[in-house]
Formats: C-alpha cells, sequence, structure tokens
C-alpha cells in the first residue's frame, strides 16, 4: 500500500547540521562588549560577523527552556506553585501508599469456613471513621491548594499594567513576527523571531495570529498564552536577569510545529536602548562587489515577494523582516544557528532543513547564492 | 420463587399458546431455549446474530486490534523521539501518527472497549437474557467497524488524520485542514458517536428495565452501576461532539462560517464544544474502569466493598462534575479571573468522589485478605499509578501551575497515567478476571504474572520521566527537538522503556492466545465470586441463564451458595426476558427480544455510505437517506407476531 512504501522510503536516516543558538551554550550577556566596525565583503568567514554578535558567557545549557529555572516574577510564582503542589502530591501519594501496603500485609486470620460476607461490625466502623477522615483531609488539603493557586494567579495578574514597554508578536506558520510599536505606526521596530528586552522592566507582550492558533511560550519567564485568530490577547514578561531564553510555540499550529521557537534577549536597559537603535536604521547599501551582487540577486529573484529589506525596495511582508537579519542569533524560527554555512544551506534548500515550511526553493547560481548569503551577512 | 414472574404473567395465559418452563425438566428446557436462542451457523449467522455475548466479544476484539494499531503509531513515534534531529520520520507522517494514536485509543479502543464489557457482562451481572434493543447493539458494532476501518484506510492511502485527536480550527478548518484528513476524522467521530449512543441508551434501558426480581437499586453490583453512570455522561456529552463535528465538516463542506473568525465565527467556540465532550470523555473511560475494580476486589480480598453507597455516589457526583471542567483544557486561551478559579476550583472538587473510592478500596482490602492473583496485580497497579495520576490532575487544575504545563509532556505524563494507570490497567485486569467466563478457560497465571510486571514497571518507566520532560520545557507534539535542548538522553530512555511495555502486551496477546487452545478449563466459578455472571456456565449459553435468578442480596453467590432461587414462567418457544420496575426490580411483563436479523448489518452499510459519501459531497445526505431509510423500514417491519397485534 502507498503508506507503507512511503513509511520505508521515510525509514533512511537523514542526518542534518543543526544547531539551535538560543540552546547552544553561549548564553549570559555582558553588554556594551559589541564590537563594531567590520571589514565588509568578507561575510564567508564564518567567525566573523558571529563575533560580532554581543560577547557571551559560557553557562548551563539545558535549562533556556525550562520551567525549572525561573528567572522572571510570574516564572518564579509558578515555580512556587509546582513545588508547593508537587510537594503535596508527593506526601499523598506516600501517604496513600503507605496505607495501602499496611492493608496488604496486615496478618489476617485465615478462616477458610467463614463466609466472605461475615463483616465485623466494630471493624467496620472503624474503617469507616478513617474513610471519613481521610476524605475531609482531602478536602481541608484542597481547599488549601486552590487558595495558594487563587493567590499566585492574582499576583501575576498584578503585574499587568505596570509595563513600560510593548513588544507586538504575531504568530505564523511557522515564525514569529515581532514589532516594536512607536507613535508614528511606519516607525515601528519590525524583526522576527528574537525579541529584546530590557532586565527588570515589565513587557507587555501583545499577541495575535492571522492563521492558526499558536502559543507563546519563553518558560523561564512566564507561562504561555494562546494566540487565537481574531482574539487578540496579552501577557507581561519581566526577566530579573540578564540572560538568552528560549521559547516555543506550544500549540500545535502543523508541520513545522516543532521548529517555531522564539529567543528572549534580556539585556540591560542601556544595552537595550542600543539595539532598538540600530534596529531603527534602515539597511545600509552594501559595499562591495559581492555584496552588490548579492542585493542586485535578492532584489531580481524573488526573495522580495516575501521579505522586507527597509532601504531597498524589496518589501514583502508573507516571510520575516530581514533588515537586520545578521544580527539574529538564530535562522527559521531558531531551525539553525546564524552561520554562513547554514544560511547557504537554508536558502539553497529549505524544504529539507523545515520540510513544509512557506519559503520555496529558488534556483540561484551558486555564484548567486554566495553573493547572497555575503549580502544578507552584512545586514546586522 | 415460581410465583413471582407468574402471577404477573397469568393475565396473559390464554392469549400466548407458547410452551412456558414452569416444571419443564432441565435438560429439555435448555434444549427449548438453545433453539430459540440459537444464532445461525457460518457467515451468514456472523452477520445476523443479536446475541449480546457474540456482539460484545466482536466489539472486544475490535477494540484490542485498534489498540495494537494505536500503540504501534506510538512506538514509531518514540522511534523518531528517541534522537533529536532524527529523521526517520518527517513532520507530516508524525502529525498524523499522533493524531491517529490519540483519535484511535480515545474513539476506537478506550471507549468502544469499555462499552464491549458492558455489552457482555450488563446482562449476565443483572440476571437477563439479552441487551433491551439487541438489534440497535448490532447495528452498533457494524457503524463502529466502519468508522474505525473508514479513518485507518484512509491513513493507509496517506490521508490520515493530522490535525491532533482534537482538531482544533482553525488548523483542522477549511482554510487550512490538509486534503480531506479533517474530513474523514469527523465523519470518524460522527460514526463513533452513533454507536456510543446506541449502547448507552441500550445500557440504561436494560439496567433500569431487566434487572432479576428482587435486585433493587441498592443490589446492583458496583460495576453495573459504574456503567449506568457512564451511559448517561455518555448520553449528554457526545451530542456535543457530534454537533461540534458536524459543524466542522459544514465549515468546510458547504462552507458555512461556524469556526471563521473573520465572517462573524469564533475560532473558540470549537475548543468549548470539544472540551464540553473532551473531558467527560475521559470519565466516560475511567468510571467503567472504576467498575471493574470494585468487581475484581472483592472477589480477591473475600469481603464485599467497603462503602456500597459511598461509591455509588461517588461514581454519579463523577459523572455530574465531570461536566463542570472542560475549560481547564482552555486555560491557556485567557479567561477572566472569576471563571478561571471556578474552573480551578471544580476541577480540584472531582478529586473528592475519585478519593473516597480509593479510601473504600483500600479500607476493603484492611478489612479482606488479599489473594495476589493476576487480576488483583492490576488493582494494585491501578491504584499505585492513578493515585500518581489523579495528584498531578490537582496540579494541572491550578491556572497558573497549567499554565506553565499546559500542552507539554508533563501532561502527555499525567493523562497517561490517568488512562494507562487509571483505565488500561483495570482493563487488563479485567480480562484477566472475565476471560475463564467469556471462553471457559482460565489464562496463564505464570505469563499473567510476566505481563503484569512488564507493562506496570515498563509504564512507570515510560511515563514517569516525561514529567521532568515537560518541566524542563519539552513541548507536546513536536516531531524532533534541537540537540542543544538537553532532552536527548531522557528521551531515548523512555522510548527504551517503551519497548517494556510492547512486550508487556506482547505477553498479553499471547498469554490469550495460547489459553484459548490450552488453558485450564475454568468451570462457572472459578474465582469464587458473588455477582449473578459467575452462575451459569462458561461460556454461557446463548440464553444465559436456563432460569432467571432471583435476587436476595447484594452479593447474590456469596448470600446463596448452594442454589439461587429462580423466576418460572417465561416462553421457551419465543425470545423474551422479563421487564421489572425501575426501583425494586418487581417483575411487571414477559417482554419479546428481539431475533436475529441482517437489517442492522444493511441499514449500518447504508448509514456508513451516507457518512462517507458526505466527505465528498453534501448530496451524499440526500440520496442516502433513501437507503438509509429503506434499511430502518424493513428492520422495523412487523412481523405479524401475536404481541404486535395485542
Amino acid at each position: 500500500m502507498a503508506r507503507c512504501m512511503s513509511l520505508l522510503a521515510r525509514l533512511r536516516k537523514r542526518t542534518r547540521p543543526l544547531m539551535s543558538p538560543a540552546f547552544a551554550c553561549p548564553t549570559q550577556i555582558s553588554s556594551g562588549n559589541r564590537t563594531t566596525g567590520r571589514v565588509p565583503g568578507k561575510a564567508a568567514d564564518p567567525t566573523q560577523w558571529i563575533g560580532t554578535a554581543p560577547m557571551l558567557v559560557l553557562a548551563g545549557c539545558s535549562d533556556r527552556q525550562s520551567a525549572l529555572h525561573a528567572h522572571g516574577a510570574n516564572a518564579r510564582r509558578i515555580f512556587d506553585l509546582i513545588w508547593s503542589f508537587g510537594a503535596v502530591a508527593a506526601a499523598t501519594w506516600l501517604l496513600v501508599m503507605l496505607l495501602l501496603a499496611a492493608a496488604l500485609l496486615r496478618q489476617c486470620p485465615a478462616d477458610a469456613t467463614r463466609s466472605p460476607l461475615e463483616t465485623d461490625p466494630h471493624q467496620e466502623r472503624r474503617l469507616a471513621c478513617a474513610v471519613t477522615s481521610a476524605v475531609a483531609l482531602t478536602v481541608l488539603v484542597l481547599i488549601m491548594l486552590t487558595t495558594a493557586s487563587f493567590f499566585a494567579g492574582k499576583s501575576i495578574a498584578s503585574l499587568s499594567g505596570t509595563e513600560t514597554l510593548t513588544v507586538r508578536i504575531t504568530g505564523h506558520q511557522w515564525w514569529w513576527e515581532v514589532r516594536y510599536p512607536k507613535d508614528e505606526p511606519s516607525q515601528a521596530i519590525v524583526t522576527a523571531n528574537e525579541i529584546h528586552v530590557p532586565v527588570g522592566e515589565p513587557v507587555k507582550v501583545e499577541l495575535d495570529s492571522p492563521d492558526v492558533i499558536h502559543s507563546f511560550w519563553v518558560p523561564n519567564l512566564a507561562g504561555k498564552r494562546d494566540l487565537i485568530p481574531g482574539r487578540p490577547s496579552e501577557l507581561t514578561l519581566i526577566a530579573d536577569k540578564p540572560g538568552i531564553y528560549r521559547g516555543q510555540c506550544a500549540e500545535f499550529c502543523g508541520y513545522q510545529h516543532a521548529h517555531m521557537a522564539i529567543t528572549v534577549v534580556a539585556e540591560s536597559r542601556e544595552a537595550f536602548d542600543a539595539w532598538q537603535s540600530r534596529q531603527d536604521a534602515a539597511a545600509p547599501a552594501p559595499d562591495g562587489d559581492e555584496g552588490r551582487r548579492g542585493q542586485q540577486a535578492f532584489l531580481s529573484t524573488g526573495c522580495a515577494l516575501c521579505h522586507t529589506i527597509r532601504g531597498t525596495h524589496a518589501s514583502g511582508t508573507i516571510g520575516p523582516d530581514l533588515t537586520h537579519l545578521a544580527s539574529r542569533r538564530a535562522l527559521a524560527a531558531d531551525t539553525l544557528a546564524m552561520t554562513p554555512g547554514a544560511l547557504a544551506a537554508w536558502i539553497a534548500d529549505p524544504q529539507s532543513m523545515k520540510p513544509g515550511a512557506k519559503m520555496p526553493r529558488i534556483a540561484l547560481s551558486a555564484d548567486d547564492l554566495n553573493a547572497v548569503v555575503t549580502y544578507l551577512g552584512s545586514l546586522e | 420463587m415460581s410465583g413471582i414472574a407468574g402471577k404477573s404473567a397469568e393475565p396473559q395465559q390464554e392469549a400466548l399458546k407458547g410452551v412456558r418452563d414452569t416444571g419443564l425438566e432441565e435438560a429439555r428446557l435448555r434444549a427449548f431455549l438453545a433453539h430459540t436462542w440459537r444464532t445461525p451457523k457460518g457467515l451468514y449467522g456472523w452477520l445476523v446474530t443479536v446475541d449480546h455475548k457474540l456482539i460484545g466479544r466482536r466489539y472486544i476484539v475490535t477494540a484490542f486490534l485498534f489498540l495494537i494499531l494505536a500503540g504501534l503509531s506510538a512506538v514509531a513515534m518514540r522511534f523518531q523521539l528517541a534522537q533529536s534531529e532524527a529523521g526517520h520520520i518527517g513532520p507530516d507522517l508524525y502529525n498524523q501518527l499522533f493524531t491517529m494514536h490519540g483519535t484511535t485509543m480515545m474513539f476506537l479502543f478506550a471507549v468502544p472497549v469499555m462499552e464491549a464489557f458492558a455489552i457482555y457482562l450488563v446482562p449476565l451481572m443483572i440476571g437477563t437474557r439479552n441487551v433491551a434493543f439487541p438489534r440497535l447493539n448490532a447495528f452498533s458494532y457494524w457503524v463502529y467497524l466502519f468508522g474505525g476501518l473508514m479513518i485507518w484506510v484512509a491513513f493507509a492511502f496517506e490521508t490520515g488524520a493530522d490535525a491532533g485527536w482534537f482538531s482544533y480550527v482553525p488548523l483542522a478548518g477549511p482554510e487550512y485542514g490538509i486534503g480531506k484528513r479533517p474530513d474523514f476524522w469527523a465523519q470518524m467521530v460522527t460514526y463513533t458517536e452513533v454507536s456510543a449512543l446506541a449502547v448507552a441508551v441500550e445500557i440504561i434501558a436494560t439496567v433500569f428495565k431487566q434487572r432479576a426480581p428482587g435486585m433493587s437499586l441498592d443490589r446492583i453490583p458496583l460495576y453495573v452501576w459504574s456503567v449506568l453512570v457512564t451511559a448517561f455522561v455518555i448520553l449528554f456529552a457526545m451530542p456535543a461532539v457530534m454537533v461540534s463535528s458536524t459543524m466542522l465538516i459544514l465549515d468546510r463542506l458547504v462552507g458555512t462560517k461556524f469556526f471563521d473568525p473573520t465572517a462573524g465565527g469564533d475560532a473558540l467556540l470549537w475548543q468549548h464544544l470539544f472540551w464540553f465532550f473532551g473531558h467527560p470523555e475521559v470519565y466516560i473511560i475511567f468510571i467503567p474502569a472504576t467498575g471493574f475494580v470494585s468487581a475484581i476486589l472483592p472477589t480477591f480480598v473475600r469481603r464485599p466493598v467497603f462503602g456500597y453507597l459511598g461509591i455509588v455516589l461517588s461514581l454519579v457526583a463523577i459523572g455530574f462534575l465531570s461536566f463542570g471542567l472542560w475549560v481547564h483544557h482552555m486555560f491557556a486561551t485567557g479567561l477572566p479571573q472569576l471563571g478561571e478559579s471556578f474552573f480551578t476550583a471544580s476541577s480540584l472538587m472531582i478529586a473528592i468522589p475519585s478519593g473516597i473510592q480509593i479510601f473504600c478500596w483500600i479500607a476493603t482490602i484492611w478489612g479482606g485478605r488479599p489473594i495476589f492473583a493476576t487480576p488483583m496485580l492490576f488493582v494494585l497497579g491501578f491504584i499505585f499509578t492513578f493515585v500518581i495520576g489523579g495528584l498531578t490532575g490537582v496540579m494541572v487544575a491550578s491556572v497558573p501551575l497549567d499554565l506553565q504545563v499546559h500542552d507539554t509532556y508533563f501532561v502527555v505524563a499525567h493523562f497517561h497515567y490517568v488512562l494507562v494507570g487509571g483505565a488500561v490497567f483495570p482493563l487488563l485486569g479485567a480480562v484477566y478476571y472475565w476471560f475463564p467466563k467469556i471462553s471457559g478457560r482460565m489464562l496463564s497465571e505464570r505469563l499473567g504474572r510476566w505481563n503484569f510486571w512488564l507493562v506496570f514497571v515498563g509504564f512507570n518507566l515510560t511515563f514517569f520521566p516525561m514529567h521532568i520532560l515537560g518541566l524542563q520545557g519539552m513541548p507536546r507534539r513536536v516531531y524532533t527537538y534541537p540537540p542543544a535542548s538537553g532532552w536527548g538522553e531522557m528521551n531515548l530512555f523512555i522510548s527504551l522503556s517503551s519497548l517494556v511495555v510492547v512486550a508487556g502486551f506482547a505477553l498479553f496477546f499471547l498469554n490469550i492466545l495460547l489459553s484459548l487452545r490450552n488453558g485450564r478449563i475454568a468451570g462457572d466459578n472459578p474465582w469464587r465470586a458473588s455477582t449473578l455472571e459467575w452462575a451459569t456456565t462458561s461460556p454461557p449459553p446463548s440464553y444465559d441463564f436456563s432460569r432467571l435468578p432471583v435476587v436476595t442480596h447484594r452479593e447474590p453467590l456469596w448470600a446463596e451458595p448452594d442454589l439461587l432461587p429462580v423466576v418460572e414462567g417465561l416462553r421457551v418457544d419465543a425470545r423474551e426476558v422479563l421487564a421489572g420496575t425501575v426501583a425494586d426490580a418487581v417483575p411487571q411483563l414477559r417482554v419479546p427480544s428481539a431475533d436475529n436479523s441482517i437489517w442492522p448489518l444493511l441499514s449500518a452499510i447504508a448509514v456508513g455510505g451516507a457518512f462517507l459519501g458526505s466527505i465528498y459531497t453534501p448530496w451524499a445526505v440526500v440520496w442516502g437517506a433513501i437507503p438509509v431509510s429503506i434499511g430502518f423500514i424493513c428492520w422495523f417491519w412487523p412481523k405479524g407476531e401475536p404481541e404486535d397485534e395485542e
């Protein structure tokens, strides 16, 4: 049958050079260490424009997306709740198991002649007392837990309204559009799959989706909130430690639900302001033959139909804004690390990296491909 | 005792010329009844039978076949997830696999298998000869079978449902649903709902009206209580999902806009409708499983269940409360604070009746002397795992906590503890317990122990780590994860552990196959149990009981260990059952019971064809109505029997 054949076909092993930067070890930022000024036209050197990203300090890798490593007020309240509920649950379970073990191991006088219907009325009364007290205890514990949950919820809700910054996030199949609104709508900063927030300041995250339901979830900072078409919602985020946190879409949204991650960079106010002002600028004109050839190829082969690069006439809105692509840490919603090699591989064949993604494969000559990579690599 | 039925039947004595069983010698009586209640031999007999035992058995076997399919999809998923960024299974197939796994487990295995046991056991446990509406029973099986086959055949042709077992819109809607995949899903749901509703109606009517004389409400076995409550939950929950799946298919097929926010519809409406069914669904699976526990436990601790009334009231309370929890699947969609608190409270409240049951069972064990046979092991395994599932359920009932663990592996762990620990363990225990009754042979205890320990240990090794994985941030329904996430080792461990569960289930099926042929002959009551099904032969004859029993005690076979009192006065030349009052089961009437018929099958084919056709064109409903009407008209055509004329 068709299914069996295709199953067999898929059972061959494929390996892909994938790497998820927000999970990858370099994590904590020490702000202000940013190297500027770079030699144009040498983007093919992988260390070059990666080196221009903020200096990073090595830290644990697997706690970048974990509810157990709370680095924000919301997540910490929930973390406390997880522990208290967890402890009560563990104690309850242990107690029930002890009771069960005691009941099983109790030495009852074996009496083969006794009918199973002959029960000891005294024992029945004692059992009734025991069951009643156990139920009463259950009710008491449940009331305590409900109260704890209610107050945690209230304290989380109390954060909203104190925000100093708004980020507007739109979920797309399968990437995140990020906007920092300004008074003049056309001045808004537009980027994708990476948000920057100042440490210690509550940030209002406005959520919406034009296609299917997604869910915005950065477990180190806060619980999740769904993005439901036609029902804009919001969430308050606060990070109280500089760092890079990874979030991931938590509501099944189709083929590439697994590759729909977002990076949250929490940094000092100064570093954040500096980032904002860099993002404000339009893309610089390419300064080198290779870069110019890349821009030309980008604008003439269809890339511009879907992507915007401010400062050029590329103004498509289907895919992510690429004005400052090279300043981001990852490609394709954290599917690949931002390296020239990965970028080239992604442009050459997006469907093998992220099957089902909306980005088509565009036929480019090898030279054009390299040029486009050089050009995009210069967009910091 | 012959007087009870005889008295009420007396006025009709003149009109009915049929032979009665009064005073009939046992061998002749059995010969008469065997002829009257027979199922013809061969394929034709297989297609026309309305015997609740044959249909129940068939239902059970079919449900377990679907369990195997759903289990194999889970193994395939674990194969893919064993390593990060593995390329064995791509997103397209993976999404179909987890959708088929969930859909099959919920709609084609768990609910039907619970109904199947009810169909088989209820008439035996309450002392009657068939369910009420036997032909509806046959019809429900065929509809279920066609629904299940349809969605799996569609899967074989690359049209497997892939939007999750919950099929959220807009992902499953007209714009984003891929090809005909969501339509097959929606129609499969319609099929299985029709069959579930049919069974619910049968069970309610059977339990209310056909109990053996003397089986007043407070003498109904706890298992029967549990399926009765379940039947009511089905009756109120299933229409919600039938409505929503119909709205979905209308959105997709004829362009209605129920769920389209740009046209005044609402994507969230789907979730409310779906979970208004979806949460009771969990209890539709879980409540009968508690019934299994309440049936198995007393036999193996040699005393009646402690707190009969408390358990019955708990079952009824769970049935009611199960309708107040649906929103806890939707906390992340954002609700007003007051609403959140209400649903947190109601979700926590259901822990009370569940707790009462657990405490009553432990008290039962305390007051008895446990015998560690395989069914009992499964009951103990059930308590061990289900309490974990219940407690993590208390955790996810808290709104803020749920916002961290919702849609992560924590929830995957939680509901597998509830559904596998809470329902599948008792189910396996039930198979070991009633297999002797169904087949006449015992299952091997040695294989049974291996089976239990492999499944129990394998299950906990597989699913417990998922709690941690979820807290560490791994979301559900992802076909892969990055190497740097640090989830790789635990996933590998889980995948390897799942093989232990597979080995356990392989032993289970092996045990059944071997024991069907070579098992020790069971005898009527191998466990020395107390309920009526053990009063007849193993396997039971087509007429269940040669004379219908009279019940004088809640544990009839313990109270009357030597000989049960019986009813006399029923016809033996025509299918008849006894109908009594709802509360006290005082016999009122002898009611004819439907004979074999091919029309339930033909009607099911007609209904199935109409549903299948409606995936492609709305006109199928119009044209399909013609064969469906013909089927139903022939099914109910009066036969000119005496009672038709009275």
